[in-house]
């Protein structure tokens, strides 16, 4: 008993001081990607070609990247010999509709807070039903990870829940194999209404990698109404809290 | 002429001997008879071999061609051969566990029905590859429902069934668990798993693409390095690429990050399973050090970007190389802390102690791998037996632990956690000279190739075969899972069922990395 009195001392206190501090990140985090379409040359798909997932489109205004479909691979960045996109720092990736991941250089659109009634009932306190269907592990063990004394996530009234019956609404992870369609389509029918959906990871958005798989059905809208995206191969920690955090309105524009 | 173990003289049956990354022209695998295809698997299995891959190759004409890949870890060579069926071949269960899931597989995939297999089920529930030909003969192909299969029952008085899943309780991957109990007592766990089948083997055909090393990182994504390091290797040894020793070492300090992360969440979800919170909570940001020490590395917490062919995406330049060496001692303290407690705890030890036990013969009898494995006392592992990269240089002593249970699995990964630290530490302050990475080349056609990783989880194989225009005709994945998920089921037997999650966790086994 004494050694764990011991071990208490010498672990110390470990939450960050995320939100009311800016999170600390590695210097080689892909983040929200720069684009600078003056930079772009007319005629070249040297990104589009480059991108494993599709996640890249150009035209006269210069290229755009579905951060629905992107992995955060950067060989985009990679493959432009004029610097026409850049992936930054910048952790802030969620967005409310899908036709709002596409960054075009113009306006980065953060994610907006639910309205002022579903805020009053899940604003203080939000239970959440995790649904892996098809992930790799990758976003589920960064959802986890939330739980942490590092990120501590039920200071901010967010849960996640053995049942969806006592859920508020569901966290999605991957494609949607066909093989967890109806699971999931089960769970979602078991969250007592309103509910809402968080799709979590590139598979949850748009299929990841295996986009177009016969296998899989490209991600959680195409099973459920989906009420906020979070990019990333997978997204990290503090790109899902704060998706969370804004959705909820407890982070300031 | 060749001298069996039990003495006896026997006849050589030919096959390819190679070893860990060595590739083949695929005319040299010899395609063997029925018969000696089976002498073949099941003589060197006695001589002391494990099936480290069986799989079906479609052939142009009609049927599939098998090849099997047996592993002899004290010889450290891999023994190729394989025979040529049709829709029908007698199986080699029932004189070989070990071929049990595979078998299974190459009936799903290729409509090949093992004859006299005891219990030939779908294992990812998907439609045959081979059409107009099917494992099961009269399925709709228009649906493949998971879980839907004749589960073993167990009847009689107070004999009662509990099912779980697809979706559990937790932040975890799904799969379906059919228990028999008796009281509290199971006699029977079946696992009924494929509903992350994502179609990846399929998709690998006719590459490499740009697509590939992205299907290779999220096999099992917790297990990113480990997979795309078995690919890139296959892709340098069939391209003739010889990568730095400073991109094989900073590959294996990768490799050896995504062990450290993964044992010590394991073992704080250890204590979590058995009510004990402070290690729970301790490790829980530990395991977040490290993978925190990958992202300075490569800016991806599960080493996403790292591993790529020809060598690295990231150097690591001598600041970086200081700061994660500072980063590991500290990490390393605290997770010595944590960890012990474990040990000094006789609450923990009672619950740990004699739980989930699985005895070396069913070990050897199911060919399992990786900790669970070692926790056997086998003394087996890949970066020991089958080195690649800078483990052909510099050696981590295995670690055994001799009793089987959940306590041997979790002292098995503090035994690895240590050695892996040390490791670390030691290639960190010497980097060798050299590129990142170099240029990579076509692959050469008409061969074939096996990759063996050590994984944090067991032994990863990745068989590539090439066609005549030296593209993938066949991608094999074997993820350590896909041989240990019937050893969960084995030291679940006699077990009280409010154990599974403790069993489970002391496996800690890859759903996506089984069902592809």
């Amino acid at each position: 008993m004494l050694k764990a009195f011991v071990a208490r001392l010498q672990q110390g206190r470990r939450t960050i001081s995320y939100p009311d501090a800016e999170p600390t990140l590695p210097d080689r985090f892909r983040g929200y990607p720069r684009i600078d379409p003056a930079r772009c040359r007319t005629g070249c798909s040297l990104c589009v070609d480059a991108c494993p997932t599709g996640a890249i489109s150009t035209d006269r205004r210069g290229p755009r990247v579905d951060l629905g479909r992107c992995l955060f691979c950067s060989e985009c960045e990679a493959a432009c010999p004029d610097g026409a996109i850049a992936y930054g720092r910048d952790h802030r990736l969620g967005a409310r509709r899908r036709e709002e991941l596409v960054v075009d250089g113009e306006t980065h659109r953060l994610v907006t807070a639910l309205d002022e009634q579903t805020r009053r009932l899940f604003g203080r306190s939000l239970k959440l039903r995790q649904v892996s269907a098809g992930g790799c592990n990758g976003c589920e063990a960064d959802v986890n990870v939330l739980n942490t004394v590092v990120f501590d996530l039920g200071r901010f009234g967010i849960q996640f829940v053995a049942s969806p019956r006592h859920a508020d609404g569901l966290l999605i992870t991957g494609p949607v194999t066909e093989n967890m369609r109806l699971a999931l389509q089960k769970t979602y029918a078991a969250v007592p209404s309103p509910k809402i959906v968080i799709a979590v990871g590139a598979c949850a958005i748009a299929g990841g990698p295996f986009i177009d798989h016969p296998e899989v059905h490209n991600g959680a809208d195409s099973v459920v109404p989906v009420d906020l995206y979070v990019p990333g191969c997978p997204p990290h920690p503090i790109t899902i809290l704060d998706a969370l955090l804004r959705l909820l309105g407890r982070l300031a524009a | 002429m060749r001298r069996a173990r039990s003495g006896e003289l026997v006849p050589t049956i030919p096959s390819l001997s190679i070893r860990n990354g060595e590739p083949a022209p695929l005319r040299e695998v010899p395609v063997l008879t029925l018969p000696a295809f089976r002498d073949a698997v099941l003589g060197g299995i006695q001589d002391g071999g494990r099936i480290a891959a069986l799989f079906g190759q479609p052939l142009e004409t009609d049927g599939a061609r098998l090849i099997a890949v047996l592993a002899h870890g004290k010889e450290g060579t891999l023994s190729v051969f394989s025979a040529v069926v049709g829709d029908a071949y007698p199986a080699l269960t029932p004189d070989c566990p070990q071929a049990h899931w595979f078998e299974c597989e190459v009936a799903e995939q290729w409509g090949v029905r093992p004859l006299g297999h005891p219990w030939l089920k779908r294992i990812r529930f998907h439609g045959s590859y081979r059409t107009g030909h099917d494992g099961w003969p009269h399925t709709d192909h228009a649906s493949v429902p998971p879980g839907v299969v004749d589960f073993f029952r167990v009847e009689g008085e107070e004999v009662h069934e509990v099912a779980v899943g697809p979706v559990h309780a937790g932040i975890i991957e799904p799969g379906h668990f059919r228990f028999q109990c008796h009281g509290e007592n199971v006699l029977h766990l079946e696992i009924s798993l494929g509903y992350q089948h994502r179609g990846v083997e399929r998709a690998l055909v006719g590459g490499p693409n740009k697509r590939t090393i992205h299907y290779m990182e999220t096999l099992a994504g917790d297990t990113s390095v480990g997979h795309a390091t078995a690919y890139c290797q296959a892709l340098e040894a069939l391209g003739g690429v010889g990568v730095s020793a400073r991109a094989d070492v900073l590959r294996a300090v990768a490799l050896e990050l995504e062990r450290l992360a993964n044992h010590t969440g394991d073992l704080g979800a250890l204590a979590g399973d058995v009510g004990y919170l402070p290690t729970a909570a301790y490790c829980g940001r530990i395991r977040g050090d490290f993978l925190n020490m990958t992202a300075l590395i490569c800016g991806s917490r599960f080493g996403r970007g790292m591993i790529r062919p020809g060598g690295v995406g990231f150097d690591v330049e001598p600041p970086r190389a200081a700061e994660l060496l500072e980063r590991l001692g500290h990490a390393v303290r605290d997770a010595t802390g944590a960890i012990r407690l474990l040990w000094d705890e006789p609450s923990i030890q009672a619950r740990f102690e004699g739980t989930g036990r699985l005895s070396p013969e069913v070990c050897h009898d199911l060919g399992l791998v990786g900790l669970v494995a070692r926790a056997c006392g086998v003394h087996g592992d890949v970066r020991q037996d089958f080195p690649s990269g800078i483990f052909r240089f510099s050696q981590i002593p295995v670690s055994t632990w001799h009793t089987g249970d959940v306590l041997a699995r979790a002292y098995v990964r503090w035994l690895e956690i240590q050695r892996s630290a040390a490791f670390v530490r030691e290639q960190l302050t010497a980097l060798p000279d050299g590129p990142t990475r170099v240029a990579a080349a076509p692959l050469v056609a008409n061969a074939l190739v096996v990759c063996l990783v050590e994984g944090w989880r067991g032994e990863i194989c990745h068989v590539a075969t090439t066609d005549d225009r030296g593209r993938f005709a066949r991608y094999k994945v074997v993820d350590p899972s896909f041989h240990n998920w019937m050893g969960l089921a084995m030291a679940l037997r006699d077990q009280q069922i409010s154990d599974f999650p403790l069993c489970n966790k002391s496996f800690n086994l890859s759903y996506c990395g089984h069902d592809l």
